[in-house]
């Protein structure tokens, strides 16, 4: 059964009730003092998100400081119900301007009735779209679409386009200029042992996409993936430029691309939502450029001093450039005292993490700064059990630059009025889970 | 934009309910708008505003959409605490409800089928009669949703209004929304009812099928959960559906991707080209990792469900491994599933990895995860012979580490490694007893002075290790007792000088004479016996070779496992139990029509000879082992002929399924019983008993007679392993019997506890044991026809629908020579007895073909065919089930029903 709530609350970190609904009679209404009591009071927060307390399951998520948690009493579809409480969070901070929290909680209990009410029915899940939701609930009330005052603009048919094809764009937009812009975010997911041997690489990269294009325009993306290139050299029947090709280990993509079209012909085609959403999704594992090596020695001079080493090393382009590079270099809880060496950037000592911290604001290619640092720690006789090391964490952000090597060829648009377009596209690399044993 | 409402929620000093009741009947209209959100902020903090009903009801008539969904939301509310004043709001519902917008429309419609107050409810089937067939998919998408709504209320309306055939006609709707809609109410209906109401045709599936191409992501879900239920008639079928099904894994949505994972996976049981099934397991490989991008929560269901994917398709993951490495931010109920999958894909090709992972792992913060990691070292070694040496060695080097928990985890686990390798590793002994004063959890413990006693002749100061224990022996936890006692035995009997000898009367003295513990006590005296009688025989005991253990942990039963999967997704692939584990709700099933119709069918079994009484009211006990856990269902009133009923049957119902001592034998309480132990083998006691399904429950009706000099009390008993996993339900509440009595008792048995793995068969092995004799065993035999459930009719297209659904593989043919049909009625009469319904009969020439059909636990539906003459022997039966395997025992218990 794909119902994926009976009931849904919004608490606090002290568990005060924000605002709820239910959805649905098999789940009481006291049922939220269960999760507190069992959940929130004792040290099961955290263990699992999906518990089950007398004959109702609870599955919840914590979202800045708000819980979200679902109740049910039937065999509900939980994949569903997760994935519905991270797209209604998605909503309310579209609607709120940006933030979620406990305040815009209270701040816009109103509308947030409103979209509870329109999103989820008897615990099925319906559009979720800003886009189209935000034609007919507004927050001010009085601008709704249908009241009879003249002053309105009425979108007649805005049911009509909740329930329809392109579920996810409303129709009659003009724009002056119309414009596309790309941005392709790549995050480097790496795990390296001491001993400098990778254990785990991959990329996850997103396409995210700013529309303003008037009409319905039909738009189709090309990038220099493998089997993408090779179905359309097929289809052409002429050979592929040469040129890096890169295999993409997978692709989702957002509900308004046509997949029976991309399983087939292997491209991407779509009627874009109007302004800003994430395109795409892909993941490489293969041939990933790294764009930091990390060379880190750590001694343990008796029990009360460390030395640690620390090279970085940038590997992509020498006109290029990283920023606001930051590495974490854990040290034991009993640090006492910290001394820097630094090539490059700034270092100092966090205590509240237990991290020497080296931050280096712009990082060029082929460089490779050190920080060589030493700590002295105070002596304890309790500490019987050997300081287990947790790996070296780095951030990074590098403009212009996949770990892929993924690059977009085209992006054609079509509208019947054939207008004019322009397309900017942007490139950036930023760190993942970029971890580094030692 | 961000909103002010919060100053809603700020209180004046004066009264708040009587300024409340002032401002909502202001007659400016903003001010009543803030009112009315006032009160809605009072609600949501949990303040008991309802007194304010009638004031909130009357601003429901207004122009303004914002006020007046608050004020509905309001009447969701409080309309159960006050629904004589809710009918107030009808008039205005049933008004907007035919408004020019649509959005009022749907609206008044989908506030209706919140409200659960019968008044309201009633006025609802015109309003929602007329939105089904609305211009505006918006009115037709909501309406759908609400007939699922009524349902819930009130089925019978519903049906008797025609909703159903309305909602069916939906599937055909042109707009995608409303379909998926429409799919979800119907699935949701179907799942409420015993009946068929949405059975998924050919035409239904394809019409689907290309709707998941225009529908919104949840309404993909819908479709594709619905279908998930649908069974493919042959391989090309299930090809094709999965064909049009695998660019759904592409989906951003997590939900879409499980949900098609679970439909081919279904399919994929069907399809016979190894190549199409290796390519599919290819294609699943990427978007299940994908999965793991995604928010903790939602990493934790895919893990959950990646785990029961892994154990009926390995090869699925079989390179992926590396993906499932924990981060060090990972959280821990994430990292705790990734290790279980990686246990699951450990292979001689990756176990250095992992390995190393594992050894990683071990020494991270969390006790919990580490203790998990060390155990999983010890599993692969178990898993993996090839392997085991080098986890062996891991093992070594983190016990050298000296962490005091790392260090009892891994004695734990080295503890299964020897039994798995005998004799191979005991030359790490030594390193372990280095640490054994460090030990201080019982299971740690316990396996160390297993591992002493079991090696006893190589460990040089054996006697003295035990004895260091020895100490504290009546302060020790009972395991850890246990293993002392045993240990002592072995090391005395593997050197039998004279330090241990000592050791081993202080210890039984103190198992013995000074504990509470009935198990310690129990053993200690057998030891006793057997030393103080024979020593050689005692050594056979003792010493006797242990069969060699193997790594089952965690691995899920096939037929569980099939269940899970068919379940993906939901909360029950989460929790690893099937849904009625866990869902508490009473189904309320509609049977009413049918009941009427076949009444007299049901009622002819009570006058049946073995008394095996039919509960024709149609409830529907899925299977016995969740009876006790769900409420009792609608009362199976027992009807007129329940006097021919023997009085026991009386008490059954009053004592709901208590167990029922018998204290005289009597004709009454049924036919005699098979004799299974004779008074000649069981010194003097004699057993009966027979397998007998009375009110949708399995009993063993046993029958004790004592032959024997002495009285006999304190009876058990215990079922071996079987294929129904049938076992006691409850204690055997025998009472004491006296030389020359006897007693019969009705025992209720459960299902699916202990399942013999391999083909079904109808062994049924008994250990029957009591405080006087010795342990007696025999065996029975499970007949077919007390598994057959009380809701096995079908209807007579479900039954043709099934029938060509199931591959031919599946019918299994056999002529019982020896069975005479003397009469139509009769046979179907007995038939029906046993839980098999008549469906149809035809005549071919001078032969009689009967149709029927009939369910076992779990929903299996048995499908069955018989062909005979009347009154000449030989009787042609066939059957078609989707456990083909069964036919065996079905001929037999047929065979026996009706020759008997």
């Amino acid at each position: 059964m794909p119902v994926a709530a009976s009931a849904i609350y919004f608490l606090n970190l002290r568990g005060d009730v924000l605002i709820n609904r239910l959805y649905r009679d098999d789940v009481g209404g006291n049922m939220v003092d269960a999760f507190r009591t069992h959940i929130m009071q004792t040290k099961e927060l955290g263990v699992c998100p999906v518990r089950q307390i007398g004959g109702c399951s609870f599955f919840y998520m914590r979202i800045s400081n708000v819980y979200i948690v679902i109740v049910v009493s039937s065999n509900a579809n939980v994949a569903c119900a997760f994935k519905f409480v991270v797209e209604a969070v998605a909503l309310f901070k579209s609607y709120f301007g940006g933030s979620f929290d406990e305040d815009a909680i209270r701040n816009n209990f109103v509308l947030i009735y409103e979209l509870l009410d329109e999103i989820m029915d008897f615990g099925y899940p319906q559009n979720l779209s800003p886009e189209i939701l935000k034609l007919y609930i507004t927050q001010e009330g009085v601008r709704s679409p249908f009241s009879s005052k003249p002053t309105d603009k009425p979108v007649p048919n805005a049911t009509l386009q909740v329930t329809g094809a392109v579920g996810w764009r409303r129709e009659g937009l003009v724009y002056k200029k119309n414009e596309v812009f790309l941005d392709i975010v790549e995050s480097v997911n790496l795990l390296m042992s001491s001993k400098g041997s990778v254990l785990r690489c991959d990329v996850t990269g997103k396409i995210l996409m700013k529309c303003f294009l008037s009409g319905m325009p039909d738009l189709k993306l090309g990038l220099n993936d493998k089997i993408g290139l090779e179905k359309e050299s097929q289809l052409k029947s002429r050979p592929t430029k040469s040129g890096k090709t890169i295999e993409l280990d997978d692709v989702t993509f957002h509900q308004c691309v046509n997949l029976t079209r991309f399983n087939s012909e292997k491209t991407v085609s779509f009627v874009p939502p109007d302004g800003e959403f994430e395109l795409m999704k892909y993941r490489i594992t293969e041939g990933v450029n790294l764009p930091f090596r990390v060379l880190p020695t750590i001694k343990e001079l008796g029990r009360t001093r460390m030395e640690v080493n620390v090279k970085v090393k940038s590997v992509f382009g020498a006109k290029m450039f990283a920023l606001g590079v930051v590495i974490k270099v854990p040290v034991p809880k009993q640090t006492a005292k910290t001394s820097f060496q630094v090539t490059s950037g700034r270092a100092k000592y966090n205590a509240s993490i237990d991290c020497l911290v080296w931050k280096i604001r712009k990082f060029p290619g082929q460089t490779e700064p050190t920080m060589s640092a030493e700590v002295e720690l105070i002596s304890t006789m309790t500490e019987k059990k050997s300081w287990t090391r947790p790996p070296i964490q780095m951030e990074f952000q590098v403009p212009m630059f996949t770990a892929s090597g993924l690059r977009v060829r085209f992006l054609k648009v079509w509208e019947k009025s054939g207008y004019n377009t322009v397309e900017w596209v942007r490139y950036i690399t930023k760190a993942g889970s970029y971890e580094i044993r030692c | 934009m961000s909103g002010h409402d919060s100053k809603y929620f700020s209180t004046t000093k004066k009264g708040e309910i009587p300024e409340l009741k002032d401002e909502l009947n202001s007659q400016y209209k903003d001010k009543k708008r803030d009112a009315v959100k006032k009160v809605i902020a009072a609600m949501t903090v949990g303040k008991d505003v309802s007194s304010l009903f009638t004031d909130v009801v009357n601003c429901m008539q207004t122009e303004n959409l914002e006020l007046k969904k608050l004020v509905y939301l309001y009447l969701i509310n409080y309309a159960k605490s006050q629904p004589d004043l809710a009918i107030l709001a009808v008039n205005t519902f049933v008004k907007d409800s035919q408004d020019p917008n649509p959005l009022i429309r749907a609206l008044a419609v989908r506030t209706m089928g919140c409200i659960r107050v019968d008044k309201i409810t009633e006025y609802l089937c015109d309003p929602l009669q007329r939105c089904l067939k609305d211009d505006d998919p918006y009115v037709r998408k909501t309406a759908a949703i609400c007939v699922a709504k009524l349902y819930d209320i009130n089925a019978e309306l519903v049906e008797d209004r025609g909703f159903l055939d309305t909602l069916k006609d939906l599937i055909s709707d042109n707009n995608p929304m409303v379909v998926a809609n429409a799919v979800a109410a119907l699935a949701e209906i179907q799942e409420n009812s015993a009946r068929p109401i949405f059975e998924i045709t050919s035409q239904t599936l394809s019409k689907l099928l290309t709707a998941l191409n225009e529908c919104t992501e949840w309404g993909q879900v819908f479709i594709l959960d619905a279908l998930s239920r649908y069974k493919a008639a042959d391989a090309r079928e299930a090809e094709n559906i999965v064909e049009r099904v695998t660019p759904r894994l592409q989906h951003a949505n997590c939900a879409v991707v499980l949900s098609a994972v679970k439909m081919i996976l279904q399919q994929m049981e069907l399809i016979t080209s190894t190549d199409v099934v290796r390519n599919l397991c290819k294609k699943m490989a990427p978007p299940l990792v994908t999965l793991l991008s995604a928010e903790p929560e939602i990493q934790y269901v895919a893990l959950r469900n990646i785990n029961l994917i892994v154990q009926r398709r390995p090869t699925i993951l079989a390179h992926e491994i590396k993906v499932f490495f924990c981060k060090y931010n990972d959280p821990i109920y994430v990292k705790m599933e990734k290790l279980e999958i990686m246990i699951k894909l450990a292979s001689d090709r990756n176990i250095d990895q992992v390995l190393l992972e594992f050894k990683e792992y071990a020494t991270e913060v969390d006790v919990d995860f580490v203790r998990k990691a060390v155990r999983a070292i010890g599993r692969c070694a178990i898993k993996l012979e090839r392997a085991a040496e080098r986890c062996i060695s891991v093992l070594l080097e983190l016990i050298k580490i000296k962490v005091n928990y790392v260090v009892q985890e891994a004695i734990i686990v080295i503890k299964d490694i020897f039994r798995r390798y005998p004799n191979t590793y005991e030359s790490i002994i030594a390193t372990l007893c280095e640490s054994l004063d460090t030990l201080d959890e019982p299971e740690a413990k316990a396996s160390m002075i297993w591992i002493i006693g079991e090696y006893a002749e190589r460990i040089d100061n054996a006697d003295e290790l035990l004895e260091s224990f020895l100490e504290s022996f009546p302060e020790e936890p009972a395991m850890v007792q246990l293993q002392l006692l045993t240990a002592t035995v072995k090391l005395f009997l593997k050197k039998p000088t004279e330090g241990p000898q000592q050791m081993i009367q202080v210890v039984l003295n103190n198992a013995t004479v000074e504990t509470d513990n009935p198990d310690l006590r129990d053993r200690a005296y057998i030891y006793w016996r057997l030393l103080s009688t024979d020593p050689e025989a005692a050594k056979d005991v003792v010493l006797a070779e242990k069969p060699v253990i193997s790594d089952d942990s965690n691995q899920l039963d096939p037929s569980l496992l099939d269940e899970l999967l068919a379940n993906i997704a939901t909360l029950s692939s989460v929790y690893h139990k099937p849904p009625e584990a866990f869902v508490t709700r009473v189904k309320t099933t509609v049977q009413r029509s049918e009941d009427e119709e076949y009444a007299d069918v049901g009622e002819t079994g009570y006058s049946d000879s073995t008394g095996r009484a039919i509960d024709s009211s149609g409830t529907t006990t899925t299977s016995s082992v969740t009876a006790a856990t769900k409420q009792p269902a609608p009362a199976p009133t027992p009807p007129a002929p329940a006097a021919a009923v023997p009085d026991l049957l009386g008490d059954l119902i009053g004592l709901d399924n208590a167990i029922v001592p018998v204290d005289e034998p009597t004709t009454a309480t049924g036919p005699p019983l098979p004799v299974l132990l004779p008074a000649s083998t069981g010194q003097g006691l004699q057993i009966s008993a027979q397998l007998t399904r009375r009110d949708g429950q399995i009993f063993y009706d046993m029958s004790f007679e004592n032959n024997a000099q002495i009285p006999l009390d304190g009876f058990m008993i215990q079922f071996n392993k079987n294929a129904f996993g049938l076992a006691a339900g409850g204690p055997l509440q025998v009472p004491q019997l006296q030389p020359g009595t006897s007693a019969r008792v009705l025992l209720p048995m459960v299902l699916f506890q202990n399942i013999s793995p391999g083909p079904p068969n109808s062994l049924l092995q008994v250990a029957v044991k009591n405080n006087q004799q010795p342990v007696w065993y025999f065996s029975d035999k499970i007949s077919l026809l007390v598994l057959f459930t009380e809701d096995g009719r079908m209807e007579r297209t479900n039954f043709l629908e099934t029938w060509k659904s199931l591959p031919d593989s599946n019918e299994v043919v056999k002529d019982l020579p020896n069975v005479v049909v003397n009469s139509v009625e009769a046979t179907l009469d007995r038939l029906a007895a046993s839980n098999m319904f008549f469906i149809a009969k035809r005549r071919h020439a001078n032969q009689e073909v009967l149709y029927l059909s009939a369910k076992i636990p779990r929903g299996i539906p048995v499908l069955i065919e018989l062909t005979a003459v009347i009154g000449i022997a030989g009787v042609k039966c066939a059957i078609k089930t989707p456990n083909a395997e069964m036919a065996p025992l079905f001929f037999e218990s047929v065979e026996a029903l009706l020759r008997g």
